[in-house]
């Protein structure tokens, strides 16, 4: 019954087949072939994974482990290059390469204007990037995660500066790459860390032998793992990348912020749950940043103007959510939000690429307004997706919001009213965007008016597919107090979860209460920004608390100074005085010494060269004289020695 | 017989390439020497580990007890590969550079190469010493007489540091000789004297030095920046790529085996002292204008990491040093590669000066980044194996010590990229001289560079499996 899922290395091998094709034959591709070839192949990837699927799907499925070949074996330890499917990667699998192909399809058309060189190498590292996507999701043990892990900090790195002409770009690209770094060396200690008390990272081993480690090991291992999942899922202190990740073309913003990249730090969690079930301190830190990433984040999308920026901050608001239920255990509850913020934050992106899109590049919400009439599609799609982050039933959002929320209550109750806080935060400035975008009147120039345009199929369809899924995705996981046992996912991942969180302990009127809580704020933030906004447009800039928030608590700014500048001048100061004065002074003082002994028995008048030679010499003649006499010697250099 | 013809190939091909008189004769005649020699060293590989043939022994200097004993293992067949190697890469490399006195150039760097495959097949102490000579000084005239403004400065304080450390390792050996029941240089003698308790601990410094300087551990490297900066390129090639793996190579070959309990009793201050130098060269990284300079600096990180790696003792991190030497190698002279086309065809080397050579190179650029990934070991290539394995090591050897190397990993990021950014990326400030196009032979040795480090970065362990036995016989020795 494991056909397919024998076959999950083509998975990732068909994006790196598109990623070669169009990478190496840049030059003399169609710019039709190349969007054929890097949609064709996550197209192909994707209709393998729904066959492995159906198999994972079906009754009595166990995992299936395809080991390739030995990547390293040494005495210490042996690591395979091998895949893992089960239903946790199964699930992932859906959304990178669905998700996937549809950013890249809409591409196609986003990108059509690059000459064909740069619309291939677009492609290439699109392809690259689920190929690491996919690596870091099938991986059957920590290292070959790890491959992926920074596979993807890499294609970030490449697309962010994808217009590498523009260096504030090209700044963007290396912080993103930079700060993903500091959270893999977090990563690789755990990997260390697991290697020297148990010999293994391969998942089955890890996770049979956990009992064997000690509180203090595991809370190590789990503390550092997830070092690594702030830098990749830009939770405070690693976010600010994700923010600057927005330099890069619309669609890389979808494939990062949707299908890719920042879901890996929650996926690489609950794919190692049974570690972090045992370390309560673990967790108790996760929920807490995850909870503080949230409401900073929503704070600062209150008060940004840039399209793109409000959607990015929403994004680490929203991961910090997903924490937020990992920290709790709620980790079907995080996963579930996942899938259904996939949708919806794609939807998003590509709506407001479609906007960037028709009004020639602006990106300032202050600049647009009105734009329901001249891009309905847009519109339509953009508002259902508004609603389904903002949690309001019976849209996708409600449910995994709702999922995450209760068990945070059951946690404790005070992440549950701030969680609420939040969530009426997001409907807020979600909705401030939407108005200032779609309602109103139109507050660019005439010219940009004249060419707004509704876009093209292949922009559209991807947004309609996108809207549907965004309203109805949240139907796999319906809370027990609606029916009984028709939460599908949770049945889905119970093979995967080491035991399910303690959120279904509330009694029912309580779950009744807390979801009316949670929509009644929202409805209510809902409201209120539509009118706020609706009738006077936020066109100046904030003074205040506000230019704090605006400002994003600067704490660019604060890294700067802390950081980056002390790591600057310390290089300095190594490179000017330690190194060129206190060492190189040393050996220069040597050096000249030896020179003005040499001068003082004018020896050396013959240049440079010749010194060497006549010291080469000396120094045979010392060496024969101690072979030779060295026996005689033989006391002196004991004492020497002694 | 094969370490005789290693060793005798080069040698002789390059006295006679000292005479040859017009450039394209001598560029010709250098090529085809090493390519043979590259074509004996991939023989070695297809032989039986104990074959008779990676064995040759003579009668040399019977009055001083040391024989011409010369042999291969599994550390010396990868090593000696690195080198054969690097030779033709780097001639065809840099083929289209110009010197003058052509046939001098090509013999010494031929003599040089002889001079490196006797380190790496010496048996005997004397002899090994002998060889390590032989292939500094023809650097020292490489240097003097190709190099850039500097040179004579430059080449005095390379002579200095290199020839002290040297003169200190002949006191080394003579007083290995002493101590050695049988007065014999032999490999298999040195490496057995029974040692007083303490009594290894002077004399380790004597043989420590001369590697650390070759290597270079901080706070012995300031020559090399310089040196590297003003070598001609394809010297310092030569010795980023393969010489510096002979301080390194001799730790493992001669230093661990004849003092055991001295590296493990000065493990914790050597360790230390890599580490250390793995920060600091990573931070003076950050601050260079130079791409020469910028991968001098990173190149002592790297090498900060090996050295670390060797004294923990560590199975896993000696395997990695092994496998790095090889991947480090390879790494460095696609980067020195690139960075001399970069200068000979812009005429600087200042990231002040270039930019947006990604608009008018596209090829360089994608080559220049696959070699800068390959420098911050990013996985999938052949530096991420070596890094994982000896920072695995020192890991189990001390965490607190692995995690600050592991900050060199960041910065390794922060200035590698800095690097591409300054070089490739922005625009382009002068289309008209910030063109460059590379040579056919330049880019076929990129391609297969880039070729050997994804090939070793997917399957490392036809190399891992070439060195297992030495690096359980070493940690038996020292354990």
């Amino acid at each position: 019954m494991s056909t397919f899922s024998q076959l999950v290395y083509l998975i990732p091998l068909f994006p790196l087949v598109g990623f070669l094709i169009n990478g190496l034959a840049r030059n003399s591709l169609s710019k039709s072939l190349i969007g054929v070839i890097g949609s064709g192949s996550i197209l192909s990837s994707f209709i393998l994974s729904v066959l492995i699927f159906t198999e994972v799907n079906a009754p009595g499925f166990s995992p299936v482990v395809v080991k390739l070949f030995t990547f390293i074996n040494v005495p210490d330890f042996e690591i395979d290059f091998s895949f893992r499917v089960d239903q946790l990667s199964t699930l992932w699998l859906l959304i990178v390469t669905g998700i996937g192909f549809l950013i890249h399809v809409y591409s196609a058309s986003y990108m059509y204007n690059e000459g064909a060189p740069h619309f291939a190498r677009f492609f290439a590292y699109m392809n690259l990037f689920v190929f690491s996507m996919l690596l870091l999701v099938l991986g059957g043990n920590y290292v070959i995660m790890f491959i992926g892990w920074e596979g993807v900090g890499l294609c970030s790195y490449l697309l962010i500066g994808y217009w590498f002409k523009n260096n504030d770009f090209n700044y963007a690209a290396r912080k993103a790459f930079v700060m993903n770094r500091i959270g893999d060396v977090g990563f690789l200690l755990a990997v260390f860390w697991l290697l020297a008390k148990l010999g293994t990272v391969d998942y089955t081993l890890v996770f049979e032998k956990a009992s064997t480690l000690s509180t203090f090991d595991v809370t190590a291992i789990t503390m550092l793992l997830f070092v690594g999942a702030m830098g990749k899922s830009a939770q405070i202190p690693l976010y600010t990348w994700l923010p600057d990740a927005m330099a890069g073309p619309t669609p890389v913003s979808a494939l990062i912020h949707a299908a890719t990249m920042v879901t890996a730090g929650i996926y690489m969690i609950v794919r190692s749950n049974v570690l972090y079930t045992m370390a309560p301190v673990t967790q108790g830190l996760i929920a807490i940043i995850g909870l503080a990433t949230a409401v900073v984040a929503a704070t600062i999308a209150i008060k940004q103007n840039d399209i793109k920026k409000v959607l990015a901050y929403s994004t680490v608001s929203q991961l910090g959510y997903m924490f937020l239920g990992l920290g709790v255990g709620a980790y079907t509850g995080a996963v579930f939000h996942v899938f259904t913020h996939a949708f919806f934050k794609a939807l998003l992106f590509l709506g407001a690429g479609s906007v960037i899109h028709a009004i020639h590049n602006e990106q300032d919400i202050r600049k647009m307004g009105g734009l329901k009439k001249h891009m309905p599609i847009t519109h339509v799609t953009f508002l259902l997706a508004c609603i389904a982050i903002s949690g309001i039933p019976p849209f996708s959002g409600f449910f995994s919001k709702d999922e995450i929320l209760a068990g945070a209550y059951s946690a404790n109750p005070v992440y549950w009213v701030v969680g609420v806080i939040t969530a009426a935060m997001t409907a807020f400035y979600m909705f401030r965007l939407y108005v200032m975008t779609f309602q109103g009147k139109f507050r660019g120039t005439s010219e940009q008016e004249h060419h707004l345009h509704e876009s093209p199929a292949a922009m559209t369809i991807p947004l309609i597919v996108l809207a549907i899924l965004s309203v109805v995705a949240g139907l796999i996981g319906i809370p027990e107090v609606f029916a009984s046992n028709a939460h599908w996912l949770q049945q889905f991942l119970s093979p995967i979860i080491a035991k399910p969180h303690e959120g279904h302990a509330l009694s029912h009127s309580t779950e009744y209460m807390l979801m009316g809580a949670s929509v009644g704020v929202a409805l209510l933030a809902i409201v209120f920004a539509w009118i706020t906004f609706s009738k006077k447009p936020a066109l100046v800039d904030a003074t205040g608390a506000g230019k704090f928030l605006a400002n994003k608590w600067y704490v660019d700014e604060l890294y700067d100074m802390s950081i980056a500048k002390p790591v600057q001048k310390l290089g300095s100061f190594f490179n000017n005085i330690i190194e060129k004065n206190i060492i190189d002074g040393l050996v220069n003082g040597v050096g000249k010494s030896i020179q003005y002994a040499g001068r003082q028995i004018r020896l050396v008048q013959s240049g440079q060269v010749g010194s060497y030679i006549l010291i080469m010499v000396l120094s045979l003649v010392l060496m024969v004289i101690l072979v030779f006499y060295g026996n005689n010697l033989n006391p002196i250099i004991n004492a020497i020695f002694k | 017989m094969i370490p005789v013809l290693l060793i005798c190939i080069p040698l002789f091909t390059g006295i006679i390439a000292c005479f040859l008189p017009n450039a394209k004769t001598a560029k010709s005649w250098a090529l085809l020497a090493s390519i043979a020699t590259l074509a004996v060293s991939l023989l070695s590989i297809g032989l039986q580990k104990s074959s008779s043939q990676l064995m040759f022994d003579a009668s040399w200097l019977p009055l001083l007890g040391s024989r011409f004993t010369v042999s291969l293992d599994g550390m010396g067949t990868m090593i000696t590969l690195l080198t054969a190697i690097s030779f033709p890469v780097i001639f065809v490399g840099t083929y289209q550079n110009s010197y003058q006195k052509p046939g001098a150039f090509y013999g010494l760097m031929l003599l040089s190469q002889a001079g490196l495959m006797g380190v790496f097949c010496a048996a005997d102490l004397l002899l090994f010493y002998f060889f390590w000579e032989l292939a500094l000084i023809p650097v020292y005239f490489l240097c003097s007489i190709w190099g850039g403004e500097k040179r004579i400065a430059v080449t005095f304080k390379f002579f200095i540091y290199t020839f002290a450390g040297s003169l200190l390792m002949l006191l080394g050996i003579l007083y290995v000789y002493m101590q050695s029941p049988s007065h014999s240089f032999a490999a298999a003698n040195v490496t057995n004297i029974i040692w007083a308790e303490g009594s290894q601990n002077s004399v380790f410094w004597l043989f420590f030095i001369a590697f650390a300087i070759k290597m270079p551990i901080f706070p012995f490297h300031t020559w090399q920046p310089d040196t590297y900066e003003q070598a001609p390129t394809a010297v310092t090639m030569v010795l980023s790529a393969v010489m510096v793996k002979m301080g390194i190579f001799s730790v493992i070959r001669w230093l661990l085996p004849m003092f055991p309990d001295a590296s493990a009793h000065f493990s914790h201050l050597v360790i230390l002292l890599c580490v250390i130098g793995m920060v600091y060269a990573s931070l003076i990284a950050i601050k260079q204008d130079d791409v020469k300079r910028l991968i001098a600096y990173s190149s002592i990180a790297h090498i900060g990491l090996m050295g670390a790696a060797m004294f923990t003792a560590n199975a896993s991190a000696i395997q990695g040093v092994m496998f790095q030497m090889f991947a480090h190698g390879i790494n460095v002279i696609g980067l020195w590669i690139v960075a001399d086309v970069i200068e000979k065809q812009t005429g600087t080397r200042k990231f002040s000066e270039l930019g947006g050579l990604a608009q008018t190179s596209p090829s360089l650029a994608i080559l220049l980044v696959i070699m800068a990934l390959a420098n911050i070991a990013l996985p999938l290539t052949n530096a991420f194996i070596g890094e994982f394995l000896m920072f695995s090591g020192l890991f189990t050897y001390n965490v607190w010590l692995a995690t600050a190397a592991l900050v060199s990993i960041i910065l390794a990021a922060v200035y590698t990229l800095w690097m591409v950014q300054k070089v490739l990326y922005g625009e382009n400030k002068d289309v008209a001289t910030l063109t460059v196009k590379l040579p056919v032979g330049t880019r076929l040795m990129l391609i297969v560079l880039v070729v050997v480090i994804f090939a070793f970065g997917v399957f490392p362990q036809p190399m891992i499996n070439l060195t297992t036995g030495m690096v359980s016989s070493i940690t038996a020795q020292i354990k």
